[in-house]
């Protein structure tokens, strides 16, 4: 039967024609393996384990803008973007230095700051101002979903205020500014609020399974550790980010009991799990959640098997954005380490996220609330309608 | 609500009542003053005057003017029917007046959901009437006037069928308590239309007549209609007030509901009274469906077109929008409301208020009244109700300061902007949106020849993006082979098929664009008969489909199946092949006991298949649309 696979055939020519240091290559690669290669095959995977655990620094530091800037605690770096030819993108950059701050809410903080300072005389001109901020911000990372959405949201919450033309423009303009540190204030306390309103979900004796390190998710471990409950998480390894790792260090100084698996062993240790919580990049309009890539498998494995799945997610994070399958987004491209030499004719797919459907979402833990997929639209419309 | 309706008797499909139909003079002569809007058990269903449907006579004098009915007993008895029509669900109902008569009336013709609309402000006024009925009998007076005379126009009242509805309103027991209720309603009201001048007198009998005509109209819409109907009967009616007093009383009673069921044969009968067009009924039709409207198609264009010179209260536009609905000239949502909005502007322009009246009370019924004919030619669909509704509302929210050539302007250009925004800019909304999901190499699939989803296939090629077409078509109306044509002009690559292709097909499709004549408030998706099959397909086959539709097309009310609101098509269309004489297999069968002809037009898609819905609002899923609809009230008051 393997024989006649077309798999094999292709392990065949690969191995025919040529290279060792590709056959570890092959090893990885190739989906079959002869019986006799299987140790070989599995050899090579645990070398790599080793590769990835030294390389995922630099590549998470290279990665960082581009991926998710939730996912990086002290993201720092990296986007070589654009020169800081404006007030806003310093005061951007002062605020993510910051260790705990989402990239989003460092934009608002700094949008805010815009208004502050900002010199113009007239509604009009502060509001093209703001704009202009705003896009600033947005293009210094265009992959990120929760910086554009949290753009937006601010300047809509911001200038929804009512009769903003009557007032004489001090008092507008006090009154936008005031609006702005609210929704600053309430993106800063976001965190605490969802970590808040999720505790009734995590009952004594309950196993977690966890993917990607968002910080929300952190903070919602750290507040049900301190509340004494009695936990285990389960967290996947997360390649090629590697956050598992990094959550199972934080996780292990709060004393949670973690448990690593690797990416493909969710569908395997499904039966233990009593929920997976996830975090998202963005919330997206129909409901559905663009996280780290492998979010979606874990969901519909979940799903086939009746176990919730809960999501983890500023409101900040809803973005205007509809995407009809997993190629309807705008590209995120990660470069990925396999620890060997590649040959450039393979092909790697290098997409950092994936699309989640809301059909394999049970409840959002939002700082709005805790809701179901089909709110988001609700909010979304209400806010820009 | 059961209780204070007369049973429904099965409706002998050879005796269609459609539309209005004057009833002629009932027992409500006696009082026809004091005539209540209650409704009437004893009017509705032995009013089985089988007059053809008439063209309403003209108000002054009736007789002579057209072969048909004299007008002033139509006038009469529509608005009564009208009035109590609506009477009758409030009460019924403790609802808003929105609510009742939707719910508890049959389909009138699914597609008219506009009925819906309608109602709403008919039952607006009708609530009023309905909860202030004894004390307030002023009130009811006037909403009652409205009816009458829209009625009057409508249907061809004459006094002789007036009587000869008189006895089958006695038949029933329950008729005769509301018999005397109304007695006691009309001495009532009498007394208070004394005080109240010649206007409400004719109301009051009109309201009373209505209120006879219980049963009839059941759905609020359906009264509603009427009512409007009959009030633009009444306010024309100035002179003859006196005279069609009863007449419109009469006609009042009979005035079937917008949203009446058909298979009510006293209802239907009344409808057909006052009815301006002639319509037979289909012989054979199905019983699940008998709640809905079957006409005999093809008897009743050339028969309108005679009658053209002689349509004194239907203004001429609104004659040729009719004209153009029955023959299928316009169809399609977009389509038909604009033609229906243009003509009102027409309306609007010709317009002079009569004198003792007030421009929104007569304006909302003679507006009522044509819309009332234009149910006649066709069922409104769920777009032209929504605009009716918007119209309604912006005339009665006219200020009372206004003068009226200031009121009219107003009014002309709330109508321009109405269409101007809610449709064509929404048009150019939706395909902005919906472009930017056509990627190279797509392969779209359409359903029919949905207008919205043609604007975006043409953009999108116009912005250069690769794509193949497949339009999937359907018999009888074959609507697809229009689109065809437009975007092989165009130069679009495309392939056509029919429907029982759509599942060999699919497997090479990668979107689903699909149009929709409104879509409810569950999500449901409410289209041309075959869509549902498309989207479910689709949906097996992991195709994401998506539904362009203007949010003015969006209506509040939950359908959970295709069968309690839809319309009925020419089944004459489905058992003949058009050109193909050899295909005659069903010749002679028509009229069979046994073989019964379905030809819907309309079905509703489950909101699980739909992926997303792309309005002029945005992309919003399926669940969101009670959301869009709250919203948009919240705005306008309207859609």
């Amino acid at each position: 039967m393997w024989r006649r696979s077309a798999s094999f055939i292709l392990d065949e020519r690969r191995r025919t024609s040529n290279s060792p240091p590709m056959a570890d290559n092959n090893t990885t690669r190739a989906p079959f393996q002869n019986p006799d290669a299987i140790s070989a095959y599995y050899q090579t995977r645990a070398a790599h384990h080793g590769v990835i655990t030294s390389d995922w620094l630099a590549q998470a530091q290279a990665a960082v803008g581009g991926v998710s800037g939730e996912e990086y605690p002290d993201s720092s770096v990296a986007e070589t973007g654009k020169e800081k030819t404006f007030n806003v993108i310093e005061e951007f950059n002062g605020w993510r230095k910051q260790p705990d701050l989402a990239e989003a809410v460092a934009a608002i903080r700094a949008l805010a700051a815009v208004i502050r300072a900002s010199e113009a005389s007239t509604m009009m001109e502060l509001e093209i101002e703001l704009k202009k901020a705003s896009d600033t911000l947005k293009s210094w990372d265009k992959t990120s979903i929760s910086l554009t959405a949290g753009c937006d949201l601010f300047i809509r919450y911001v200038t929804r205020t009512s009769a903003l033309e009557y007032e004489d423009f001090n008092s507008a303009k006090s009154r936008l500014l005031e609006r702005a540190e609210k929704f600053g204030e309430i993106s800063c306390k976001a965190r605490k609020i969802i970590a808040m309103l999720s505790q009734d979900f995590i009952f004594d004796g309950c196993t977690i399974l966890v993917h990607g390190l968002s910080r929300v998710v952190l903070e919602i471990l750290k507040t049900a550790a301190q509340n004494n409950k009695l936990f285990r998480v389960l967290c996947t390894e997360g390649r090629p980010d590697g956050t598992g790792v990094l959550l199972s260090n934080e996780l292990s100084k709060l004393d949670i009991p973690v448990k690593l698996l690797l990416d493909s062993a969710v569908a395997y240790s499904m039966d233990e799990v009593d929920m997976v919580f996830v975090g998202a990049d963005g919330v997206v309009e129909s409901g559905g959640i663009i996280n780290m890539m492998g979010t979606y498998q874990i969901a519909l494995v979940a799903h086939s098997m009746n176990k919730p799945v809960y999501v983890a997610a500023e409101s900040y994070k809803f973005a205007r954005l509809y995407p009809l399958d997993q190629k309807d987004m705008a590209p995120a491209l990660r470069p990925i380490e396999f620890g060997v030499k590649i040959p450039e004719k393979v092909e790697v797919e290098r997409s950092a996220r994936d699309y989640t459907p809301p059909r394999y979402l049970t409840l959002l833990f939002t700082d709005l609330g805790v809701l179901s997929p089909s709110v988001v639209s609700d909010e979304l419309i209400q806010l820009y309608l | 609500m059961e209780s204070r309706r007369n049973p429904r008797a099965v409706v002998d499909p050879k005796v269609r009542q459609v539309g209005f139909f004057t009833s002629d003079s009932t027992h409500h002569p006696p009082d026809p003053i004091a005539s209540d809007s209650h409704p009437v058990p004893t009017v509705s269903p032995s009013r089985n005057s089988l007059s053809p449907v008439m063209i309403p006579p003209p108000r002054h004098n009736s007789s002579d003017a057209f072969p048909l009915r004299a007008a002033a007993a139509a006038s009469a008895v529509s608005p009564s029917s009208f009035s109590y029509s609506t009477r009758r669900d409030f009460p019924d109902g403790s609802t808003t007046a929105a609510s009742p008569g939707r719910v508890s009336r049959g389909s009138f013709s699914r597609s008219s959901l506009a009925s819906s609309s309608l109602p709403g402000v008919g039952m607006d006024s009708m609530a009023a009437a309905k909860s202030s009925s004894v004390p307030a009998s002023g009130l009811t007076t006037v909403s009652v006037v409205n009816m009458p005379h829209g009625l009057s126009e409508k249907a061809s009242g004459v006094s002789d069928q007036k009587k000869s509805s008189k006895p089958l309103k006695e038949k029933t027991t329950k008729a005769e308590r509301r018999a005397l209720q109304e007695a006691q309603r009309a001495a009532k009201a009498a007394a208070k239309a004394e005080g109240g001048g010649k206007a409400p007198a004719p109301l009051v009998s009109s309201g009373s007549v209505a209120s006879t005509s219980v049963k009839a109209a059941k759905p609020a819409k359906p009264s509603s209609q009427k009512n409007d109907v009959a009030v633009a009967a009444t306010a024309a009616a100035g002179p003859s007030e006196k005279k069609g007093g009863t007449s419109e009383k009469d006609r009042k009673k009979d005035a079937p509901h917008p949203r009446m069921q058909y298979d009510d044969e006293s209802r239907v009968v009344k409808a057909k009274r006052r009815a301006v067009v002639k319509q037979t009924e289909a012989k054979n039709r199905v019983e699940l469906f008998r709640h809905l409207p079957q006409y005999e198609h093809g008897t009743q264009l050339p028969d309108l077109e005679t009658k053209f010179f002689q349509l004194d209260p239907m203004h001429p536009a609104v004659y040729k929008v009719g004209l153009q609905y029955l023959s299928g000239d316009i169809s399609g949502g977009n389509a038909r409301c604009i033609a229906m909005l243009q003509a009102f502007q027409e309306v609007v322009k010709d317009y002079s208020t009569p004198p003792e009246k007030t421009l929104n009370r007569d304006m909302t019924a003679k507006i009522s009244s044509y819309v009332s004919f234009l149910i006649e030619c066709r069922p409104l669909s769920v777009s032209m109700g929504n605009a009716i509704r918007f119209v309604k509302n912006r005339i009665a929210k006219l200020p009372i300061t206004l003068s009226e050539s200031e009121a009219k302007a107003a009014l002309q250009s709330d109508i321009e902007r109405f269409i101007s925004e809610k449709i064509i800019a929404a048009d150019k909304a939706i395909v902005k949106h919906a472009v930017s999901k056509i990627r190279d190499g797509d392969v779209l699939l359409t359903y029919g020849s949905p207008a919205a989803v043609e604007m975006v296939l043409l953009q999108a090629h116009e912005l250069r993006k690769k794509f193949r077409v497949l339009v999937v078509d359907s018999r009888p109306k074959l609507e697809g082979q229009l689109l065809l044509r437009r975007l092989i002009k165009r130069g679009i690559n495309c392939t056509y098929t029919h429907i029982n292709a759509v599942s060999y097909i699919m497997h090479e499709v990668t979107k689903v664009f699909l149009g929709a004549s409104s879509v409810l408030s569950n999500g449901t998706v409410y289209s041309r008969v075959g869509t549902a099959c498309v989207a479910m397909v689709a949906s097996a086959f992991r195709v994401p489909v998506l539904v362009c539709c203007e949010a003015y097309k969006f209506h509040e009310r939950v359908q959970l199946d295709s069968i309690c609101s839809n319309e009925l098509g020419d089944p004459n269309a489905i058992s003949k092949v058009n050109g193909r004489g050899d295909i005659n297999y069903l010749d002679g069968l028509t009229n069979n006991a046994n073989l019964q002809f379905l030809n819907l037009m309309y079905d509703a898609t489950p909101s699980d298949y739909i992926s997303m819905i792309i309005t002029d609002y945005g992309m919003i899923p399926p669940t969101s649309v009670p959301v869009i609809v709250r919203e948009y009230q919240k705005e306008h008051l309207l859609v």
